[in-house]
């Protein structure tokens, strides 16, 4: 007992340890205004004027995230989850074909996908676009969403889709009515990381924003951070209310996150 | 009656050979949308970089429409530049360092949270949030902490009398590399832990306990029972850790900007600058090419590296 109850303090000092910046910055984003950080350990006398300058230069920027994030995860499930069935299901040599493509477009540096869509952008006017920021970020989220969709849906007995096709159900009306309510729980998974990865993106808001109009919050904490910071607690009252999402979906969704991270990974 | 019930199977049959080419069209449809936004965002992409690598393609091109072909003058101007080689070992540094310290202890923390104890899997979740953060959030996050004449950081050190001097961790080119992989590391530990972690979990007890018998406890029982059977999740682990780890951007550019001095400069970075800063988009689509196939070699020596594990 004694030896079990040890275990958990050291673990608790790990995570103190680990999770400390994170400490640090919800410390530091309530102290007073200024160019230096000179917090201490505790935020004995906390003020929010970090907090009230940061939504009033980003909260519009938040909102534009929150719209690119929601936009991504709407797009990426719409596209990968019929493609996940059909590699779960299907049998074809060309499953093994897709899988493989899946598998080396995780080898394709975001800089790369940023040239070619800039230039490509540029023609079609989609620059400075939120619709244009969607598409980018549904890079990361479609191949993630594949992955975690499909290691479930290989779970699926055949039998569940014959059964409704017996009735008379066409494999898309069967794909809908059965398929998708039994798959709820990866479609959450695949959801959320879609939207954090979305939430999350710098390197497309950096390259396909050229002018002020759509601008993401990732890129707002980057132009605060310019090369002398001015107001440290509006740059890390804005880290806080950008790390709120992730936050959220790790006490929320726990399991989800878990899983998330070893489907996409191992399968 | 016999009639009927010959034409209802033969109108039956015509039906489901109907149903059939439907049916294959229906298929089709159930991937086309992912094939074409496959394309969209890798092959197109990919495709385009390697054209653009061979192009004259400037700011010039987006108010002509001109890109001569140059042939490899991008190639040879890019690896003469005196920063290529610079960045080069940079990339090497980084990556090297920051999967080795992760995988090492990622697997040191897998291996205590196989203890079981009250909370344990709760703190290994909470463990997950540093992963989980944009790296911008990150980058701002350590950029406070590393903060040289005010950051916590070196106002701990020099409390304790580890330094006399505070640390420009992110200002002096002597250190900034080893800053940048060190707040890597804390990123990637999460990530680490997790798969190692459900590695250790699929190793059956009876192995442990049959191991006890022969004497393997300790060290021998990870060198003998453990590390075997851990041997596939790491190997994904560390290729998942070069792929990832070899094109990572956003860090660099928020804790340092590839700077002081050049000296946090990566492939991926000076890419970067070529194209958006310099608006050289032909050299920086072969620099990113360059990254892409030092990537292919590390994944086609993993893959081979899996064959022959599975021959065997």
């Amino acid at each position: 007992m004694m030896r079990r109850t040890a275990y958990t303090v050291i673990g608790v000092l790990i995570l103190c340890v680990m999770l400390f910046p994170v400490y640090w910055m919800l410390n530091a984003s309530l102290q007073p205004s200024g160019n230096t950080l000179t917090a201490g350990f505790l935020p004995l006398n906390p003020t929010f004027s970090g907090y009230k300058r940061a939504l009033d230069e980003q909260g519009g920027n938040l909102v534009t995230s929150m719209i690119i994030a929601a936009g991504t995860v709407v797009l990426s499930l719409a596209i990968a989850t019929p493609c996940a069935y059909a590699l779960s299901q299907f049998r074809s040599r060309w499953v093994s074909v897709g899988l493989l493509a899946i598998l080396i477009s995780q080898m394709i540096p975001g800089i790369v996908i940023a040239n070619a869509l800039y230039t490509a952008y540029e023609r079609i006017g989609l620059l400075n676009s939120i619709p244009g920021l969607i598409v980018a970020n549904c890079s990361s989220g479609i191949p993630f969403a594949i992955l975690i969709l499909r290691s479930f849906m290989l779970s699926l007995p055949p039998s569940l889709v014959e059964a409704a096709r017996v009735d008379g159900a066409g494999l898309f009306r069967a794909f809908v009515a059965i398929v998708l309510p039994i798959s709820k729980n990866s479609l959450i998974t695949a959801g959320l990381f879609s939207f954090l990865f979305s939430w999350s993106d710098f390197l497309f808001a950096l390259t396909l924003t050229t002018k002020g109009g759509v601008r993401p919050v990732t890129l707002g904490i980057y132009q605060y951070l310019g090369t002398q910071v001015q107001n440290w607690n509006a740059v890390m009252a804005t880290a806080v209310l950008s790390a709120v999402p992730a936050i959220v979906l790790l006490i929320a969704a726990q399991k989800y996150i878990a899983a998330g991270a070893i489907g996409g990974a191992v399968k | 009656m016999v009639t009927l019930t010959r034409t209802t199977v033969a109108g039956r049959e015509k039906v489901r050979g109907r149903h059939h080419r439907g049916e294959s069209l229906t298929k089709v449809l159930f991937v086309l949308p992912a094939v074409v936004a496959m394309v969209a965002l890798f092959g197109y992409p990919v495709v385009k970089n390697l054209l653009m690598s061979l192009q004259d393609y400037g700011l010039k091109t987006f108010f002509t429409g001109a890109a001569p072909w140059v042939g490899l003058k991008n190639y040879s101007t890019v690896v003469t530049d005196k920063l290529f080689s610079d960045a080069m070992l940079n990339t090497a540094l980084f990556t090297v360092g920051s999967i080795a310290f992760q995988f090492a202890i990622g697997l040191g923390l897998a291996l205590f949270f196989r203890n079981r104890f009250p909370l344990s899997g709760l703190l290994r979740s909470l463990l997950l949030l540093p992963w989980l953060l944009p790296l911008i959030v990150s980058s701002a996050t350590w950029r406070s902490i590393l903060e040289q004449d005010s950051g916590i950081l070196n106002r701990t050190l020099l409390k304790l009398h580890l330094i006399g001097d505070p640390v420009p961790w992110l200002n002096s080119p002597s250190v900034a590399l080893i800053a940048v992989i060190g707040v890597n590391i804390w990123i990637g530990i999460p990530f680490n832990v997790t798969l190692l972690y459900s590695g250790l979990a699929e190793i059956p007890d009876e192995l442990y306990e049959a191991g006890q018998l022969d004497g393997a406890t300790g060290w021998r029982a990870f060198w003998y029972i453990t590390w075997p059977n851990l041997r596939a999740v790491a190997s994904v682990l560390l290729m998942l850790g070069v792929v990832y780890t070899i094109k990572v951007l956003d860090i660099i550019l928020g804790l340092t900007g590839g700077g002081p001095a050049n000296a946090t400069q990566t492939l991926a970075t000076q890419s970067y600058e070529k194209s958006f800063v310099d608006f050289r988009f032909g050299q920086g689509a072969a620099l990113s090419n360059i990254l892409i196939a030092i990537s292919f070699v590390f994944a086609i020596f993993y893959l081979r590296g899996t064959r022959r594990a599975v021959d065997e």
